[in-house]
């Protein structure tokens, strides 16, 4: 169990975990039912590239969506932290398991800020 | 001195299968990694637009073949789930005044759901074009 105190960064990453919850809530269902689901079943056809492109190199798309991956991303390993240890009764093992989540999400973050600022 | 004979309850780890409630806040849990997975699929979407058009077919077509189909199907459901546990759960994480009165925890689902509306009409106007 982490020390409950003014000196660790849990209320900070508590934050972290509403925030991206929130706009998880609200960004990703209408992405992933439509560029997932719908397109790929053929009931719409898909985007063309050019406009794809065009949307996604506009410099507000870049970086909403550089802001969109890393709080989802903390958020859902802050989540799967928790459920690794309360489902599977791993409290013990909690150091090791929040730098296997946190690090995967800025990984992750890593990889989403070269896609859309060196890539793109 | 006697020896110290501490209660420890045992628990299964499949605790959470012995109620329906519990059931279904392991699978909100669960969520995140859908959540997560949504986010490797919008990246290595973006990765294929950036590759160019031919990288963004071979990306279309991938993610029509049907195991693609299926599990972005299940990811939909986990995220509209993850969505609507949210959405409900703010009002009682967030209490709002006015006038030194708190807000009806009902009221403010209203303007929630209707936040999620519009961001998702506009994704969908933005995407679709």
């Amino acid at each position: 169990m982490a020390q409950r105190g003014r000196d660790t960064p849990e209320p900070f990453v508590w934050l972290l975990f509403s925030g991206g919850g929130m706009v998880a809530a609200l960004v990703l269902p209408a992405l992933l039912i439509l560029l997932g689901v719908v397109v790929p079943l053929g009931l719409l056809g898909a985007p063309d590239h050019a406009h794809l492109l065009a949307v996604l190199r506009f410099p507000l798309t870049r970086l909403t969506l550089l802001a969109v991956c890393f709080l989802c991303l903390v958020h859902a390993a802050h989540r799967f932290r928790y459920t690794l240890q309360d489902g599977l009764k791993l409290t013990r093992f909690d150091g090791a398991i929040a730098t296997v989540c946190y690090s995967a999400a800025l990984l992750g973050s890593a990889a989403a800020a070269y896609l859309l600022f060196v890539s793109l | 001195m006697t020896t110290q004979r501490l209660y420890k309850p045992r628990i299964s780890v499949l605790w959470w299968l012995s109620r329906r409630s519990y059931t279904l806040f392991v699978l909100r849990e669960l969520s995140s990694l859908f959540v997560g997975w949504a986010v490797v699929y919008l990246l290595l979407l973006i990765r294929a637009v950036a590759g160019g058009p031919v990288a963004y077919q071979r990306f279309l077509h991938w993610s029509a073949s049907p195991w693609a189909i299926v599990l972005n199907v299940v990811t939909a459901a986990f995220l509209l789930y993850h969505t609507v546990t949210f959405i409900n759960l703010t009002p009682q994480a967030m209490v709002v005044q006015v006038r030194g009165r708190r807000v009806p925890p009902r009221l403010l689902l209203g303007p929630l759901y209707l936040a999620w509306l519009v961001v998702s009409a506009v994704l969908v106007w933005l995407v679709v074009g």
